[in-house]
């Protein structure tokens, strides 16, 4: 009986936005290079015939093998080719580092970098900080202190939070540090905002941010 | 973006080989390219991809200066120990630029080549001589806020939105390049970026095919180095005026100083006549007040930028009375 009631009623199904952009992404898939041409923009008659470009990308620890559009942008083959929609884009012009994410380590903006530069290279998005269901500790200050409002800028922000540390780990120093000589500035309030200053909130939500970054730096907030 | 064919360079000298084609660009950071290329203002057909050339090294020359090379990238060059003990006016010059993640990413000569910000050369339906040569400049009676008022043509009155050039200028920095045939240049910096005039598309002294290499640094010249920027917020803009200063003066007497100064014209501009009047001066308002006038001499604004002249003029004290006081 039990067993009949299953075949006739579908086990209730959990749709997720997160489902409905991975359906999307699959079926995307199936025509990549088309579809990646009109993610590249227009194309006119007279252009040369497009060559694509095979490209392994090293994301999160796994390796994927891609043939692209040259055109296709990092931030592009991330969302449209990899479903990872984590990485948002914003201006798409680099100036509000909704898009950034760490290669090799090191916070970049993903929109203005082509995918195919990136052949081989140790890439990690916001799926990537988490392990399992443990949060990165950045990703657990910005939820306690409430580190945003509407969420879009937040995958950029904490990423970028991730690089900024370890530059500042690694002794880089920022427009507001005061003595370039010193190997190493105290990471201050005023030190966190400059060497945030990519990433934009348009709900305003940096007062939490900095804390947010402050706690998961030790430092008290 | 318009369609091209990407393809990875694997010696110096197939990149220049490569770059001489019609409508082949080399990317290094790309964060300029890109974005210009996003908007159609750039449409090449073959990029060549620099970035895996051993042009990344920063090292000492045998006279005391430094060799930086191409794909030194922006933030990798601010931190370095040396530029920070030594040239410290380029370090904060990279630091005030652009944002942490674009500077991982830029590179010193992409840094150099970058185009204007001029709104009107970026709106690819108005006029701009530099975008569509003879097509007229939209910004002469337009909003001109950011624009030039030293230097400026008919033609254009875009500035170059680069910090790390300013204080390239006032360090005297030299561009390496090579060509297609191998041949090696040294151009000095202050030859490298040209005026506007009546080919304000043609914007450095590069030929088809000559790729920069590296750029040199001399010996640090004697003194305190200063860069101080004036924008529109306190982060992540461009300059609207900025000065690049290195002053040597003791008990309130300058015994020599160097200009260059960002965000007045359409390359880092330095006024020899007013280092001249600064070099065995007294360090007074008087001294300023003669140093601004030469700097600022033929300086002509064109209706929003009028208060660039002021502004100039304020900065320059500042940094000056700052930079000498006893």
């Amino acid at each position: 009986m039990d067993e009949h009631k299953s075949n006739t009623e579908p086990a209730p199904l959990e749709v997720t936005r997160r489902t409905v952009i991975e359906t999307g992404t699959t079926a995307l898939l199936l025509t990549t290079l088309p579809r990646a041409a009109f993610a590249a923009g227009p194309v006119d008659g007279n252009e040369p015939p497009l060559s694509p470009v095979k490209v392994e990308l090293q994301v999160n620890g796994r390796s994927h093998s891609l043939t692209l559009d040259p055109r296709t942008t990092l931030l592009d083959a991330l969302r449209e080719h990899l479903a990872l929609t984590g990485s948002k884009k914003g201006c798409d012009h680099g100036q509000c580092g909704a898009c950034t994410v760490l290669i090799e380590g090191r916070r970049i903006n993903s929109c203005l970098t082509l995918a195919a530069m990136h052949d081989g290279q140790s890439i990690t998005t916001i799926e990537g900080l988490a392990w399992g269901d443990d949060l990165h500790p950045l990703q657990a200050a910005f939820v306690e202190h409430d580190g945003f409002q509407c969420g879009y800028c937040t995958s950029g922000q904490i990423c970028s939070a991730v690089g900024m540390l370890a530059e500042s780990q690694q002794g880089m120093p920022s427009y507001v540090t005061s003595d370039l000589t010193q190997p190493a500035a105290e990471l201050t309030d005023a030190e966190i905002r400059e060497r945030m200053s990519g990433n934009i909130c348009r709900c305003a939500a940096y007062p939490n941010i900095v804390a947010a970054i402050k706690q998961a730096a030790g430092m008290p907030t | 973006m318009k369609a091209f064919t990407y393809q990875r360079a694997d010696s110096v000298a197939h990149a220049a080989a490569g770059s001489v084609r019609p409508g082949a660009k080399i990317i290094a950071g790309g964060t300029n390219l890109l974005d210009l290329m996003k908007l159609q203002i750039e449409t090449p057909s073959q990029i060549i991809d620099i970035n895996r050339l051993p042009l990344d090294k920063i090292e000492e020359t045998p006279d005391g200066g430094l060799r930086i090379g191409t794909l030194v990238r922006n933030s990798d060059l601010a931190a370095d120990p040396r530029v920070r003990q030594r040239y410290g006016v380029l370090s904060r010059a990279l630091l005030a630029g652009a944002s942490a993640q674009l500077r991982n990413k830029a590179t010193t000569g992409g840094n150099l080549l970058q185009r204007t910000r001029c709104y009107y050369f970026y709106d690819i339906t108005k006029p701009c001589n530099k975008r569509n040569p003879g097509s007229g400049c939209a910004a002469l009676a337009g909003f001109n806020r950011i624009h030039a008022i030293l230097g400026t043509s008919d033609y254009c009155i875009a500035t170059h939105p680069s910090d790390m050039a300013v204080a390239m200028r006032a360090l005297d920095a030299k561009v390496e390049t090579v060509n297609p045939e191998g041949n090696t240049k040294i151009i000095p910096i202050a030859e490298f970026q040209r005026l506007p005039g009546k080919t304000p598309e043609i914007e450095t002294s590069l030929k088809p095919g000559e790729i920069i290499t590296a750029v040199t640094l001399p010996p640090p010249p004697p003194g305190v180095q200063v860069y101080r920027k004036v924008r529109d917020r306190a982060s992540y803009a461009f300059a609207l005026v900025s000065v690049a200063a290195i002053v040597d003066s003791t008990r309130g007497r300058i015994s020599s100083a160097r200009l260059a100064f960002g965000g007045l014209a359409h390359r880092p501009w330095r006024s020899a006549q007013a280092e001249q009047g600064l070099a065995n001066a007294p360090a007074n308002t008087a001294t300023f007040n003669t140093a601004a006038n030469a700097v600022l001499e033929g300086a002509r604004g064109f209706g929003g930028n009028d208060f660039k002249i002021p502004l100039t003029r304020r900065t320059l004290h500042s940094v000056l009375a700052e930079m000498t006081r006893a």
